[in-house]
């Protein structure tokens, strides 16, 4: 089964290398983002701020930005599959769909750590410190539960959509609110209590404070919190995934 | 030895009932064929019985396994090439036949011969390491049907096999198919609206119209229900009234008329050409040919659902675009 999976992810990073616009193209948004924001803000007092300064307390924003649209690509993809026919090859092989979840999940956690790490290195050129080797393993294990989670969720979806127009607005209209309340931009501390229940329900909030603890040394949710629920919700949505794979149809 | 039994199987789309309590049974080592007009049903049946989509209700079974209890038993029985290309055309021919073979679960010696093995076959050795992109649709017809063997599955489903391609190529893969069948005692389940593909190819065929089956039989028997002959003949005037009022015939089985085109069935049809022609003056026709012949499926195919399968087909053009004008006569 772990060759199943692993001939999927080789499928899907085959296809990523040939066409490395994909690459680029992702992490245009986050790095643009980092620097205009990051410049933009970077030299205002900034009120709930732990970190250095406003663009290190960016850059795990953005890396959970960038997983998350990287997920709701995995999603994207399977819907492709689906139009281009290869979906069919895929659901018609003897193999539990669990495992066709989890080989999807690797390739989309694969890519979105690739991105991450560009996001990561490029944010150095602008001042931000990269932690020690120990502390970037273990932003990258939260890399790995974010993207778990919105590949998961991007996945779902796709499991149940036909058409690519319709999967591209309902994956924006979750994907914002996820961000948004997330804290990817601004300490969560500073919402009206009200938006921070919002915010205490975003798994991306729990990512993204994760990746604070591991980079920057500070975070307003404590690192064990945030890996727990990241892990719960990573659990979670690889269940409900192959549930979701196993009552879908192909065609 | 029962390879496929369904019973009932039935799957409604909404309102639309695309298959209606079907019930069959194919036999191991049976080229069976299903023969209808777009839109009958044949690729639903297909995809019911390879797992794809679960039936509204009705039960299946494969090898003795049921398609919604047991489809992973199903999905290892069987080997599908597709109506739609199912190829990564972003992987070369290889890579598509190394991911079907991992997928499989087919171990790393095997994986190899077995991968040269139906390259050959399909003779697609020199084309293995260009992306599929580049590939023809005879060739990505041909590949889909190598990594559908791979595996050596018990039951072989082809949709539509050479829909779309060459009157050189399709023959190139009824001959093969024939020969797998013949060499390896392997089932084949074959969909097709090309009358001369299922007549050449089938056992038994099954026609479905509208979802529901109108015969069954072999290719022979089912020719034989219209007895021996057809004339048939073309005429302006009143051709309807003349076909009805030659149906009161005695040694008329059948007439069926479209447009200018009348079809008898009769027996003995040489003997009987004068009294037609004569019929038909009487009647006011003007004759423009007659053409005496032995029952073509087409024929069987008018017989059962009272169409040709190519108006059906007139108002709906199969995905693919391109169709050849052969219809088995």
């Amino acid at each position: 089964m772990v060759r199943v999976a692993g001939i999927l992810w080789l499928r899907d990073m085959k296809r990523l290398i040939r066409s490395p616009s994909r690459i680029i193209g992702s992490i245009t948004l986050p790095l643009l983002t980092l620097i205009a924001l990051g410049a933009g803000f970077g030299r205002m007092p900034i009120p709930g701020l732990q970190s250095p300064d406003y663009l290190s307390f960016l850059v795990p924003g953005m890396i959970g930005m960038t997983i998350l649209f990287g997920g709701t690509f995995s999603g994207m993809s399977v819907l492709w599959d689906r139009q281009y026919g290869f979906l069919k090859e895929i659901m018609v092989a003897p193999v539990p769909r669990v495992v066709i979840v989890i080989g999807r999940i690797a390739s989309g956690s694969t890519t979105g750590i690739i991105q991450a790490t560009v996001i990561a290195l490029a944010a150095t050129l602008f001042g931000f410190v990269l932690p020690s080797p120990m502390r970037f393993a273990l932003a990258l294990i939260f890399m790995v539960l974010i993207s778990v989670i919105f590949t998961g969720l991007g996945l779902i979806f796709a499991s149940r959509m036909k058409d690519e127009q319709g999967f591209g607005l309902i994956m924006n209209f979750l994907i914002m609110p996820f961000l948004f309340l997330s804290g990817a931009f601004a300490p969560i501390g500073n919402l009206p209590p009200a938006i921070r229940m919002l915010s205490r329900i975003d798994p991306l909030t729990y990512g993204v404070e994760g990746l604070r603890a591991a980079l920057l040394g500070t975070s307003s949710v404590p690192l064990p919190v945030s890996l727990a629920v990241c892990t719960g919700g990573a659990v979670v949505l690889i269940a409900l995934g192959a549930w979701f794979f196993e009552t879908s149809e192909a065609v | 030895m029962i390879a496929v039994r369904t019973e009932n199987l039935t799957k409604r789309f909404k309102k639309l009932t695309a298959v209606n309590a079907v019930s069959f049974e194919v036999n191991k080592g049976e080229i069976f064929g299903f023969l209808g007009p777009n839109g009958a049903g044949k690729t639903t049946t297909i995809n019911m019985l390879s797992t794809l989509i679960t039936p509204t209700s009705g039960h299946a079974e494969l090898e003795g396994h049921d398609i919604v209890k047991n489809r992973n038993g199903v999905r290892r029985s069987i080997g599908v090439v597709f109506q739609e290309p199912a190829l990564d055309s972003r992987l070369t021919g290889r890579e598509n036949l190394e991911f079907h073979a991992h997928m499989y679960g087919m171990k790393s010696g095997e994986r190899k011969s077995r991968i040269a093995e139906v390259l050959a076959l399909v003779e697609l050795e020199d084309k293995a390491s260009l992306l599929v992109n580049t590939y023809s649709g005879g060739m990505k017809r041909r590949l889909e049907i190598a990594r559908g063997l791979m595996h050596r599955p018990a039951i072989l489903f082809l949709d539509e096999p050479t829909l779309g391609l060459d009157t050189q190529t399709r023959r190139h893969i009824w001959d093969y198919v024939k020969k797998l069948n013949s060499e390896t005692g392997i089932t084949i389940l074959l969909t097709t609206h090309y009358m001369e593909e299922a007549d050449a190819l089938s056992n038994r065929i099954l026609i479905l119209d509208h979802g529901g089956i109108v015969a069954l039989d072999t290719p022979a028997q089912l020719k034989n229900v219209l007895g021996g002959d057809v004339i048939e003949l073309s005429a302006t005037g009143d051709t309807p009234s003349f076909a009805s009022k030659l149906e009161l015939e005695p040694w008329i089985q059948s007439a069926a008329v479209q447009g200018e085109l009348v079809r008898l069935t009769l027996e003995k049809a040489e003997t009987k050409v004068a009294a037609v022609v004569e019929a038909a003056v009487a009647a006011n026709l003007t004759l423009l040919s007659v053409n005496i012949r032995k029952p073509s499926l087409d024929d069987v195919f008018i017989h059962y659902t009272g169409k040709t399968i190519r108006e059906e087909n007139g108002d709906k053009p199969p995905p693919r675009g391109k169709r050849s004008g052969h219809h088995g006569h």
